[in-house]
């Protein structure tokens, strides 16, 4: 599988009245064609700027790219002017927004707001991009008649809602699709529904997914490969199966431990105590080494390199390092 | 909803009379009369003018006739210039003051609604200064101090345009201008504030992801939810500009009903102060029932007739 999409040390700053606020810190991944990768992470880390960056949606100002290269199909995101950008947004990358209810525009019709994105990047007449959207509606699992596109978004129900910003995502065929906390505001039920529509038109129309959640059972059901993201950087990139059952760096660890268990009987939730650190003035070496049990003096001073743990397992850990490796074998 | 419109024009007949009844009561709380004048008249004299028009009689009774009049569109005549009716000083005065507040009002509604979304986007930036500052202008200088000031400047000095009365275009520019601007300000900061809450909201984020261009996005997206609350005053707005304001059709001897507001109150001249009432009333209260049904068009959540769609 080839890859559709990199970001290369991606930096990200928000200028505020406090300072320059460091967001996304040198950010790389990759995603392969018709994959489903997802970035995880808590409140803060940055995610959501990412997910942002690649679709030239940071405000600016205050936001801007500072640094690093987001490259789709031969050329690079983040040095395009608005206007390229506006071409490849909607068409070739679309995003999905966390909430349902205010994500579409309550005084134009659902109709409306499908039909506008077609014909902003096809040329299609008003009655071909219709049928395509009616199309839409049916794969996201709406029975629509065409009645149905002449009604606005408060007559649909919260689940129906985001099948309708599902809809709006894919409507152009996009070949990237990249879903910011896509269940987050819905209930359980209608959370596995959705997952479960977007397995299935993965697998119709080949879309490449980005999803970002801090949500680890999500991850579970639908992701192939999984990046870790703490204070504004990836520390730790594998498939599903290396990120569940080997994690390597102590926060991915952190974050399973505090995963509430339903399965097992008196399971203790253990939440990683302190705080992530101030992203105004980011320490020098790893952001981790004040809430990480295992820190050691150099985590304070030096940020880690990469380190490939298995094929598809990358881990950005001192404890990963050789001469760390020696150290705690020489001390036993 | 026929059934609502039915409800609607009722509550409006009541509202009417309610009007009605108020005025006419305390008009005739107020001390004086219409003949109590500086140079006094014989007794005898100004019982025939009271028993002329039916002042002589209770006020009750007088009350009642009123109503019996007004039910037949027949607003009486006016007493203090004489052999003329109420109704025929309106229809005279009421065209022009429709005429300079209609042009009035389209100036100040295209350039307010204009500044206020340049405003917005450009939120802190140079325009924005400049179009609050021309906005904060327009609200704190009274129009007379604008229209003597645009007199001086335009129709003396620079000798472009007629100082005063009603005959062309060209008469309508400056009064138009001097009227426009306090509407246009109130209008250009509603529609900022507005905008600028409505640009923050994610489904502008979602029509930027959608690749749209940004004139699409402020025009379809932003603006027409942003319209609400500007609506909401140009009911009120209209109707104090559509007949007429006194000072301004005063400062350029335009021939248009707003004296009669004024001067009515000042004479006591009962039917003309009844007249203007009833009339600015009926047009306020027809424009807020319009202003209703611009919401419902303008925002679907908004349905007029609930009960019937329940």
């Amino acid at each position: 599988m080839g890859k559709i999409l990199e970001v290369k040390g991606l930096h990200v700053s928000f200028t505020t009245f406090g300072g320059e606020v460091q967001a996304v810190r040198g950010v790389s991944f990759d995603l392969y064609k018709g994959e489903t990768l997802a970035i995880v992470g808590e409140s803060g880390c940055g995610k959501s700027v990412t997910a942002k960056s690649i679709m030239g949606l940071i405000p600016n100002p205050p936001g801007k790219i500072t640094d690093g290269k987001i490259l789709f199909k031969g050329s690079n995101l983040a040095a395009l002017k608005d206007k390229d950008l506006r071409k490849i947004r909607g068409a070739d990358i679309s995003m999905i927004f966390q909430d349902p209810m205010t994500a579409l525009n309550p005084t134009l019709t659902i109709g409306t707001q499908l039909v506008e994105g077609i014909i902003q990047h096809q040329k299609i007449s008003r009655s071909e991009a219709q049928k395509k959207a009616l199309e839409m509606m049916r794969l996201v699992g709406i029975p629509s008649t065409e009645s149905r596109l002449k009604q606005y978004p408060h007559q649909f129900s919260g689940g129906m809602r985001q099948r309708i910003v599902i809809a709006l995502a894919l409507v152009c065929e996009p070949e990237v699709m990249i879903a910011d906390e896509p269940t987050t505001a819905l209930d359980v039920t209608i959370q596995a529904q959705i997952l479960d529509l977007f397995r299935d038109i993965q697998k119709k129309t080949g879309v490449s997914i980005i999803l970002i959640t801090h949500d680890l059972g999500v991850v579970a059901q639908v992701a192939d490969r999984i990046a870790v993201m703490y204070a504004g950087k990836v520390v730790e990139t594998g498939t599903r199966r290396d990120i569940f059952y080997k994690p390597q760096h102590p926060y991915t660890k952190g974050l399973l431990n505090s995963v509430p268990r339903l399965d097992l009987e008196n399971a203790e939730l253990i939440p990683i105590a302190g705080s992530p650190p101030d992203l105004f003035a980011p320490p020098p070496g790893c952001p981790f080494v004040a809430r990480c049990q295992y820190a050691m003096e150099v985590c304070d001073k030096v940020y880690p390199l990469k380190t490939k743990y298995g094929k598809e397992h990358h881990v950005n850990c001192w404890l990963q390092d050789e001469r760390a490796k020696q150290m705690l074998a020489s001390q036993r | 909803m026929t059934k609502y419109l039915v409800k609607r024009f009722i509550a409006m007949l009541i509202t009417l009379w309610l009007i009605i009844t108020l005025t006419f009561f305390l008009m005739h709380a107020l001390p004086g009369s219409p003949f109590n004048e500086e140079r006094s008249t014989s007794e005898a004299v100004q019982k025939n003018l009271e028993a002329h028009f039916n002042l002589d009689k209770p006020v009750p009774v007088q009350y009642i006739e009123y109503l019996k009049s007004v039910i037949q569109f027949d607003f009486g005549p006016s007493i203090k210039k004489s052999s003329q009716t109420v109704n025929e000083l309106l229809g005279r005065g009421f065209p022009v003051s429709f005429e300079l507040g209609f042009v009035t009002l389209t100036v100040a509604i295209l350039s307010g609604i204009t500044l206020g979304v340049l405003a917005a986007l450009r939120h802190n930036g140079l325009i924005d200064y400049m179009a609050m500052t021309i906005a904060v202008l327009g609200i704190s200088i009274p129009n007379f101090v604008f229209a003597t000031l645009l007199i001086q400047q335009v129709a003396v000095n620079w000798e472009l345009l007629p100082v005063a009365t009603w005959k062309s275009w060209r008469h309508m520019v400056l009064p138009t201008l001097a009227l426009a601007t306090g509407p246009m300000a109130i209008i250009a900061r509603l529609t900022r504030s507005s905008m600028l809450e409505v640009l923050t909201q994610d489904y502008i984020l979602t029509a930027k992801a959608k690749g749209l261009t940004p004139a699409k996005i402020v025009l379809k997206h932003a603006l027409k939810n942003a319209l609400l609350p500007v609506v909401t005053v140009l009911g009120s707005l209209a109707a104090g500009i559509l007949t007429g304001t006194f000072v301004i059709e005063k400062i350029f001897a335009i021939p248009g009903m707003g004296k009669y507001f004024v001067d009515s109150i000042n004479n006591r001249d009962y039917p003309v102060i009844m007249g203007t009432t009833i009339f600015y009333s009926t047009l306020l209260i027809f424009l807020l029932f319009l202003v209703d049904v611009a919401y419902g068009l303008l925002d679907p959540r908004i349905k007029l007739h609930k009960k019937e769609a329940k």
